[in-house]
């Protein structure tokens, strides 16, 4: 059985007047005054009658890899979605770097989106022209340098790329800009071992003090060493966030063992 | 490459033991420059923060040093490597003993065995990690 204090339950009859004991305040997640990239308070979103998100509190600093952790439906991607501005109709409150979600949220977020996002003609070289027209802080150097490293072709069809290959190249785009916050939705979900292996060193070498990176994952055993905070999310709740060495050191296990505990199917 | 961590120990604790050991082996060079901190987190495949705070530890042992303008190097203290590498060692041994112990044999079996195995030869292999 898990720990009373380091498990944050939040009773599941509750309603926006108990968002006092958020888990930002609870937990031990270290905000100070470094600044904060973002924050969430009493963030909602319903689809319909079903509830993706629950008053979610969360904030998160510069400097970091937080993985978002959750089984499937858990409200994973409609979080970043929100912080992504792709959704914009919610309750609560998200800014990042201290403005409302917005255009000028959007200039400083760099979004991998769980599904693919071209049309059908396109070839890397109109990718890197799209963007090179949309993101002021796209560096086409760097990014011409990853589709080299990764043996892709500039001119091969985006839509005759494997499964594996688009996700490399998705994700190559979306760390060629310097962005402020990175947010991952699954970026290892397809590729092989050796690919994935390639994709955590292209995160880790595009890591800079003031950006952060916030990425979801199931193949959590994989990727955990990246990571330094660790968010668990259930059924649209924060249940558990902070830093995974204090977790690893006081639960004895892995993040991959105790997820595997707290999502017991 | 994924599972050279073990799963039940903070990360940076086992960085620690690792480099703690690449110094007594001397694979690591007392008054050596160390990469950064960058460098080495993508070596070692792990969070720059992990890796900044397993750093961190090392110079609370007074292993590693910082200097200010040119960097991190490891310790020219012979007399703490030599010290830390004869703890290393009792560690080793100590839990050798243990899993002997386990397996049944006695302190003085597990000598005699250790003794042979030596003798023969059989341990070319450094088993280091």
């Amino acid at each position: 059985m898990m720990e009373q204090n380091n498990i944050q339950q939040f009773g599941s009859g509750d309603d926006e007047g108990k968002a006092a004991t958020s888990a930002s305040e609870v937990l031990p997640s270290g905000t100070g005054e470094t600044g904060e990239l973002v924050r969430i308070t009493g963030l909602t979103k319903k689809y319909g009658k079903k509830t993706a998100l629950s008053n979610v509190n969360l904030t998160l600093e510069p400097g970091r890899i937080v993985g978002l952790l959750g089984p499937n439906g858990s409200g994973k991607t409609t979080l970043m979605k929100i912080l992504a501005g792709t959704i914009k109709d919610f309750q609560g409150s998200v800014t990042v770097n201290g403005k409302e979600i917005g255009p000028e949220t959007k200039a400083i977020i760099s979004y991998l989106p769980d599904t693919t996002y071209h049309s059908p003609w396109m070839r890397p070289s109109d990718m890197i022209a799209l963007f090179r027209d949309f993101y002021a802080d796209f560096d086409e150097q760097k990014c011409r340098g990853m589709l080299r490293r990764l043996g892709l072709d500039e001119k091969q069809k985006i839509s005759t790329m494997s499964k594996g290959m688009m996700e490399k190249f998705q994700l190559c785009m979306v760390m060629s800009r310097n962005a402020r916050l990175y947010i991952l939705d699954e970026p290892i979900g397809g590729v092989d071992p050796a690919a994935r292996d390639f994709i955590l060193d292209t995160i880790l070498t595009n890591y800079s003090e003031d950006a952060t990176i916030f990425m979801s994952t199931h193949l959590i055993s994989d990727v955990e060493r990246i990571f330094d905070t660790v968010i668990f999310l259930k059924e649209g709740e924060i249940v558990l966030q902070g830093d995974i060495d204090n977790i690893r050191e006081k639960e004895g296990k892995s993040i991959d063992e105790l997820f595997r505990e707290v999502f017991k199917c | 490459m994924a599972n050279q961590y073990q799963a039940n120990m903070p990360i940076y604790l086992q960085l620690v033991d690792s480099f703690k050991f690449k110094i007594a082996s001397g694979e690591l060079k007392a008054g050596s420059k160390l990469d950064s901190v960058r460098d080495l987190a993508i070596r070692y495949e792990v969070n720059p923060n992990t890796m900044q705070r397993a750093l961190a530890e090392l110079e609370r042992d007074g292993l590693v040093y910082t200097d200010r303008t040119v960097g991190r190097f490891i310790t020219e203290n012979e007399e703490l490597i030599n010290k830390m590498r004869e703890s290393t060692a009792h560690e080793i041994i100590g839990q050798f003993i243990r899993q002997m112990k386990r397996l049944g044999y006695s302190d003085l079996e597990a000598l005699e065995m250790m003794k042979k195995v030596l003798e023969k030869g059989e341990s070319q292999n450094d088993g280091t990690k």
